[in-house]
């Protein structure tokens, strides 16, 4: 039942832009377009005008000539030899490595502290209110110099040295200093690829095993315990097989050497201090995502899920958790993209990110301030969009199918 | 000159683009106020005192800049710039001059587009090291952690020295002074460097200035003088020469004590007569008053005075004359005349 006749047709005017609601928003929405458009081709026509009365021009040329300065944490060869562009590239995967470390650790933490917000234990749920609300309203910045200054405080090398030093190794295998924290490595000796090989199908195993008791439960309802078979196959393989090639991984004990540890790997102290400090920082924000989450699942779920039986952790498991991720997925993404944006801080403690090696070294050096913070956007925007491009994939496999 | 306001992503564009064109000289007259670049904090040549005052070599620099274009010594806006955000401010003309130890180079000079008017300290890259680490040269460093500021020239030549002398080490890049002498102090690195004249002024602000040495290695020339914009000579001619009637005024022997009575009347040298204005029209050749360089000299004296108030061996800092003495005592300052 409508009484709404078609509108009259044919008979436009030039004062509908504005008068007539159907074309107004259109006016609008035009006019916004070429003041912006206005606006940018102004602040570049300034650009181009003020660089050319300065006698500088905008040119990448730079980006292959030797850089001349060293970094300290090179995932891959540099050397002060190597191009802009390579110097470019060891901070662009520093950025990335810190990024991906502090998402993982960031979740872990946020999931926890989130579930324990909603603890009926008194303690733990102000605890954890303490920690969310201390580290969300204090600048990011703040919390990495005060993370750098804790983790600084460690012994220097020097007191692992002399006849009683202050220091010991832990288990005698980990130094911790100021300067990182040195562990062994592995050293792969002849036929340590058959060992690995073995480890990888024992792992493989524990994923099939794993299947094969879901579907075991889905289909005939048969429970198949699978820790005590998991833990079992993940180490006896593996530990025959290295005993059978005649123990060919060894380990690389770091000892101390000159002014620091050699040998072992080192994870240096500003991947610590910012790792840490975007974990705890983001941590606390993706805790109350988390705690929403649960929260907007209805009581009567879990009292649904209870009625059928189903203890508790299966309730949260089965049943709260997948419906919760609808909720929490779309601001963890945001969250991640902070994690990725906040690691430029990096140089406060002298991590060597993208934005400390072309933002910031880079750019002094060759003085190619618009460049390099060109291609600094670039990049930020690049991984900012793959991220969330990603996550949003993950989002919709876990968002409410609609059958 | 155009001047909008800039927004947005544009803001760091915008900012190393709106440079000022030339009249940096009359920009400083309208404005009455001197806007000069200096160091975060870096005791002896630029630190605020405890009344929140700027003291120091290159501070006392900007003051006679400010004294002989405004008559007035304390018409200063001073900017701390750190070593990543200085060539950006001097480039953008948020600051009119630049004084703060900065090496002059030929990339500097050339392709970063600035004009270097002299020198005021000749010094070289050092290293300071724990007396208990028992280090007495820098090439036992090997395997050493190295705290450097970044966007230094400092940076490229601890490269090339342990480089060439195929050493390896562990560089940490540090943002301010401030921040690397927390880092150094805590043992989060083995050694600082910076230029010689920068450790020896850190150090004298440590607790137990005595527990560190200075390691006998300059591995670097490092002339630092103020800078200004290319394009502008007239202003930069200003700042030139404010900056040699302090090195002139030392060797004429015109000191803060006795320029009072020097500048009331010509005297028998004609060279401190047409320095200080009582003879000749040097000043308003330069488009300044004819007592300009009687103002810039009577702010804190020559340019001896300034160097032993600040830096001197009577100070913590307790730096040498060395190369930094007039040519006639074996250094390296040697004005052009005045005439």
């Amino acid at each position: 039942m409508t009484t709404m006749t078609d509108p009259p047709q044919g008979s436009f005017r030039l004062s509908m832009l504005l008068n007539d609601t159907r074309y107004r928003s259109y006016t609008f929405q035009f006019i916004a377009l070429v003041v912006l458009i206005g606006a940018l081709a102004f602040l570049m026509s300034n650009l181009f005008a003020n660089l050319a009365a300065a006698g500088l021009n905008i040119s990448y040329g730079f980006l292959g000539e030797p850089a001349g300065y060293d970094v300290q944490q090179t995932l891959i060869e540099y050397t002060s030899q190597s191009s802009h562009m390579r110097a470019a590239w060891v901070g662009i995967i520093n950025t990335l490595l810190v990024a991906f470390l502090a998402c993982l650790t960031a979740t872990v933490l946020g999931v926890i502290a989130g579930v324990l917000r909603l603890s009926k234990n008194w303690l733990v749920s102000k605890l954890m209110s303490v920690y969310v609300e201390a580290f969300r309203n204090v600048p990011v910045l703040i919390w990495i110099l005060v993370i750098n200054t804790i983790v600084i405080s460690m012994p220097a090398p020097r007191a692992y040295r002399g006849e009683t030093p202050d220091a010991e190794m832990f288990l005698g295998l980990i130094a911790y200093t100021n300067r990182g924290i040195y562990i062994p490595a592995p050293t792969w000796g002849p036929g340590s690829g058959i060992v690995a090989l073995v480890f990888l199908a024992s792992v493989a195993a524990i994923f099939f095993l794993r299947r094969y008791a879901i579907k075991q439960l889905f289909d005939h309802g048969r429970d198949i315990k699978t820790f005590l078979p998991s833990l079992a196959i993940f180490f006896i393989p593996t530990l025959l097989a290295y005993f059978i090639m005649g123990r060919p991984i060894g380990v690389d004990v770091p000892a101390l050497q000159g002014f620091n540890f050699q040998g072992g790997t080192q994870i240096g102290r500003p991947l610590i201090a910012l790792w840490l400090a975007l974990s705890v920082y983001t941590g606390a924000f993706i805790a109350e995502n988390v705690r929403a989450g649960i929260q907007a699942v209805s009581k009567g779920q879990t009292e649904a899920a209870s009625s059928l039986g189903l203890r508790p952790n299966r309730v949260m498991n089965l049943v709260v958790l997948p419906q919760a991720l609808r909720v929490i997925i779309p601001p963890l993404i945001s969250q991640f993209l902070n994690i990725t944006k906040n690691s430029s801080l990096a140089i406060a403690v002298g991590y060597a990110d993208v934005t400390a090696t072309l933002g910031g070294i880079t750019l002094n050096q060759t003085g190619r301030a618009i460049e390099c913070i060109l291609l600094l956007m670039l990049f930020y925007l690049t991984i900012s969009l793959l991220i969330s491009a990603v996550m949003n994939v993950y989002n919709r496999s876990v968002s409410l199918k609609e059958r | 000159m155009k001047k909008s306001v800039f927004f947005g992503a544009l803001t760091v564009a915008g900012l190393a683009a709106g440079v000022a064109a030339a009249g940096t000289l009359d920009d400083v007259k309208a404005r009455g106020k001197l806007n000069c670049g200096v160091t975060t904090g870096l005791v002896g040549f630029a630190a605020p005192d405890a009344n929140g005052e700027w003291n120091g070599f290159d501070v006392a620099v900007c003051r006679a800049v400010a004294a002989a274009v405004l008559g007035d010594a304390s018409a200063v806006e001073f900017v701390p710039t750190t070593g990543k955000t200085r060539f950006t401010a001097l480039a953008s003309g948020e600051i009119d001059m630049l004084a703060r130890n900065t090496t002059w180079t030929f990339s500097r000079d050339v392709d970063l587009k600035f004009t270097f008017v002299g020198v005021n300290y000749y010094d070289g890259q050092g290293f300071m090291v724990p007396k208990e680490l028992g280090v007495s040269s820098a090439k036992d460093l090997d395997g050493a952690t190295v705290c450097i500021q970044t966007g230094t020239t400092t940076e490229l030549n601890l490269a090339d020295f342990f480089r060439s002398n195929n050493i390896n080490y562990e560089p940490v890049p540090i943002e301010t002074n401030a921040e690397a002498q927390q880092q150094y102090l805590a043992g989060a690195c083995d050694v600082y460097t910076t230029d010689a004249s920068g450790l020896a002024s850190t150090r004298a602000t440590f607790e137990a200035p005595g527990d560190h040495v200075l390691l006998p290695e300059i591995i670097s020339k490092e002339p630092l003088g103020p800078l200004v914009r290319h394009g502008d000579n007239e202003w930069g001619d200003v700042v030139r020469w404010t900056l040699n009637a302090l090195i002139t005024a030392e060797e004429l022997g015109v000191t803060s004590a006795n320029i009072a009575d020097m500048s009331s009347a010509a005297g028998d040298n004609p060279e401190i007569n047409r320095l200080l204005g009582t003879e000749g029209t040097l000043g308003e050749m330069l488009g300044l008053s004819a007592d300009w360089a009687k103002n810039a000299i009577a702010v804190s004296g020559n340019y001896g005075e300034i160097f032993e108030k600040n830096i001197g061996e009577s100070t913590p800092i307790g730096l040498a004359r060395g190369l930094n003495a007039q040519w006639t005592d074996g250094g390296l300052l040697y004005s052009p005349p005045f005439r």
